[in-house]
């Protein structure tokens, strides 16, 4: 039966069809439902690791065993897991193994933009690239086959629009394989140089037997144009919106395997069209290819390198009419998202908003503490930079100073905030670095006992695992310690009294502190709320003192301050700022 | 009905996600090739979000561009305000009452504008506005404006209110089944 799927839905149905039976990721958007719809299957195996490195281990480890496996993770979470990636290329698979990566161009929800079929070049793996849910679900199939047919892992290009669209699926039966027997082979699996450079010319000829596969299989076609002016080259969601503007118009070759090219495809494809243009998002990967074909053709000179495509930018491309508009005269203030009414990071970023420190910070839902009126961040790179990078200027700055006036700084203004499950991934090797290494830094481990911006997934610091049940559950000051960090303290972010005193401590001390800002996420299910404090009309004199922390259950209207019931949760962090005591 | 873009518009934690799936999926009972654009991430947490459903015989493309939209449904006036370009020359916009002060407002940073209905019917676009917020509590809980607000659309399709009530039955979860129904009735009522 037709049913409307999310791609990345219909990608879980697809691992379920392949008969794949162990998924190991870490969520990142666009990318985390494939891993949350696998969990569903009762015959999947499915788990959240605490990073992508860790993950794609696992899924090798899987197909080592003989069972089918798929890692999921979002774009930059692929260059946690290259270094396992390039020399799986090398290893091959036993059971068929697939990597899910989910780009997401014009950064909707990312630190960057970069496109992962750079990688499917770099490390000579074959990557799919859906356009809709139908063919997440197919792809996704065809992809378990190429992996065991071909002796490869299989890299699966999702990005947002595709990742996060619903359109017609017709899901189809599982077929469950056996597990495929497991022999010891150290000539495939023992990658030292001797073996590596034994099966390196081999990814060669399996590059070039993937190429021949794909110019007959199906999975790269033409659609054919009443009008050869021009034809079209294009993969992804740019097809689907070259197809929205000209319809039947042009001919098409639609890419669904990006690496490698069906080179003869391309050649005579080529020949029927009088211009040639190749639509792709971000990178021009396509066109550099049919390029080095010595073929011509245009493509990012005319639709650019930056950002989200639309069926506008092929208009706007080619000259085609730009539908008619209507808009009002009207200054319309921006939206950006904003840390919800009762986030326990407010209370913290207020603090060290107060005291003026310099801030290194993380990738999760704290990142939206740089914004005003907080403005608590100085830095965000990527998952774990934060301990990493605070350690680099602390060093950097005991270092200058020491040379240049022989005195040791104490390194009293600066720190970083990092969460839970983002300090797990990434965040633990740095604070080694830090006790190692010998840096005063004030670690804040920002601690809701949840993975936030994802939309709330386990991690090892929660007690529970994807499929529901309990698990162990990592103690964070047990783990701080263990990592040579003696200065170990437990603060709750509403009491901002509290932490304003234990952060004056120890930044104080001159040696490295971990403090863990610990109370649950506001929107889990389990945490009750105070309910909506009220404002006295005649003790609020309007001084905006509560508006200082940001929160979107406050404003002041008529020069009182006036609390949205709907959202406000009770934290009564604004009401310590108010003097009056009209909170 | 044969082609349709439908943009649904709100801010984040509005719901609507489950909007646009109720649309979605009757949309598919008859029969039609229909896609769903949803925003997850980083942009649901109180930020602008938007959501596309469009259909017809044949669809390509899951976003709706500039001048592109049938109708748009806002949850909020500065949304309404903030997407109205999005609608095509003869389109409709349906928009809830509802102000919700965005940071930059709340600090002090920006003024939200006065008399959005007035200033959008001004310049032409077709507008019509419903105090979902009140019909909503009302009928028993704020959070089912999602509902009130479909309903109101739904006046624009000629697709029986029973199919309506049985799509919201499947999309929502059973313990919210009869106030949402009750919700989207409301909302059909409204002339």
């Amino acid at each position: 039966m037709k049913q409307l799927m999310l791609g990345n839905e219909a990608v879980a149905r697809g691992l379920f069809e392949a008969g794949c039976g162990f998924v190991s990721s870490y969520p990142g958007t666009p990318s985390t439902e494939i891993t949350e719809y696998a969990a569903k299957y009762d015959e999947i195996y499915a788990e959240w690791a605490p990073n992508e490195k860790v993950a794609l281990e696992a899924c090798f480890g899987a197909s080592v065993y003989g069972v089918r496996s798929m890692c999921g993770m979002k774009h930059v979470g692929l260059n946690v897991a290259a270094d396992p990636l390039f020399t799986l290329s090398y290893t091959g698979v036993n059971a068929g193994l697939v990597i899910a990566v989910a780009d997401d161009p014009g950064m909707h929800s990312s630190q960057n933009e970069q496109d992962s079929r750079n990688y499917a070049i770099a490390a000579k793996l074959p990557m799919l690239e859906p356009s809709d849910a139908a063919e997440s679900l197919s792809f996704t199939k065809l992809a378990f086959e190429i992996s065991e047919k071909f002796d490869t892992p299989v890299l699966l290009k999702m990005c947002t629009r595709v990742a996060h669209s619903q359109s017609i699926v017709e899901p189809g039966e599982r077929t469950a394989l056996p597990v495929k027997a497991y022999a010891k082979d150290a000539a495939k699996y023992v990658m030292t140089p001797a073996f590596a450079r034994g099966r390196r010319p081999g990814m060669e000829d399996r590059m070039q037997a993937i190429s021949e596969f794909s110019e007959t299989s199906g999975v790269n076609r033409i659609e054919e144009g009443k009008d050869s002016e021009c034809g079209f080259i294009t993969s992804s969601t740019s097809y689907l919106y070259v197809k929205e503007v000209f319809g039947d118009r042009f001919p098409v070759l639609k890419i669904g395997m990006c690496n490698p090219m069906p080179d003869s495809m391309i050649k005579s494809f080529a020949k029927t069209v009088k211009t040639l243009y190749i639509v792709e998002e971000l990178d021009g990967i396509m066109e550099a290819h049919v390029k080095a074909l010595g073929i011509r053709c245009k493509g990012k000179e005319v639709f650019g390198n930056i950002g989200e495509f639309s069926q506008n930018t092929i208009r706007k491309a080619l000259s085609v009419k730009i539908p008619d508009c209507v808009s009002a005269d009207l200054k319309i203030p921006a939206r950006p998202p904003v840390m919800c009414a009762g986030c326990p990071h407010r209370g913290i970023f207020y603090v060290i908003r107060k005291l003026g420190l310099t801030v290194f910070g993380d990738i999760g839902c704290y990142t939206l503490g740089s914004a005003p009126p907080l403005y608590a961040l100085d830095t965000t790179l990527c998952m774990g930079a934060s301990v990493s990078g605070l350690h680099g200027f602390n060093k950097a700055s005991q270092v200058s100073n020491f040379l240049l006036d022989g005195a040791d700084p104490s390194n009293d203004n600066t720190v970083c905030v990092i969460g839970d499950s983002t300090f797990l991934h990434s965040g633990m090797t740095g604070l080694a670095n830090v006790s190692y290494n010998g840096s005063n830094s004030t670690v804040i481990i920002l601690d809701n006992s949840i993975t936030g911006m994802t939309g709330h997934q386990q991690n090892p610091t929660t007690g529970w695992n994807l499929k529901g049940d309990p698990a162990v559950k990592i103690d964070l000051e047990a783990l701080c310690k263990a990592l040579g960090i003696e200065r170990v303290r437990v603060v709750d972010p509403y009491d901002l009294t509290r932490c304003e005193q234990v952060l004056k401590e120890e930044l104080a001390e001159d040696e490295p502190s971990v403090i863990i800002s610990r109370r649950p996420c506001a929107l889990l299910k389990y945490v009750k709320h105070a309910g909506p404090l009220t404002v006295d009309p005649e003790k609020c004199v309007g001084c905006r003192s509560c508006m200082k922390v940001g929160c979107p259950a406050i404003s002041v209207k008529n020069k009182k301050a006036v609390i949205d019931t709907t959202l406000c949760t009770g934290c009564r962090v604004c009401a310590q700022l108010c003097k009056t005591g009209a909170l | 009905m044969e082609k349709c873009k439908v943009m649904i518009v709100g801010v984040g934690g509005q719901g609507t996600l489950l909007a646009s799936r109720v649309l979605g999926r009757i949309i598919l009972r008859h029969g039609y090739d229909v896609k769903v654009s949803e925003v997850h991430g980083m942009s649901q947490r109180g930020g602008s979000v938007v959501t596309y459903v469009c259909w017809g015989k044949k669809t390509y493309s899951p976003v709706i561009c500039e001048g592109e939209a049938d109708f748009i449904v806002s949850f909020e006036l500065l949304e309404a305000a903030r997407w109205a370009q999005f609608l095509k020359k003869d389109g409709i916009l349906i928009t809830g009452t509802q102000t919700i002060d965005p940071m930059p407002v709340i600090t002090g940073a920006a003024e939200y504008p006065e008399n959005i209905p007035e200033i959008l019917k001004k310049a032409g676009i077709r507008t019509e506005t419903l105090d979902a917020l009140s019909i909503a509590e009302s009928v028993g809980t704020v959070k089912a404006v999602n509902m009130v607000l479909m309903g109101k659309l739904s006046r624009h399709f000629d697709l029986p209110e029973s199919e309506w009530l049985e799509t919201i039955a499947e999309v929502v979860p059973e313990k919210f089944i009869s106030l949402n129904q009750a919700a989207f009735i409301a909302g059909r009522k409204e002339e």
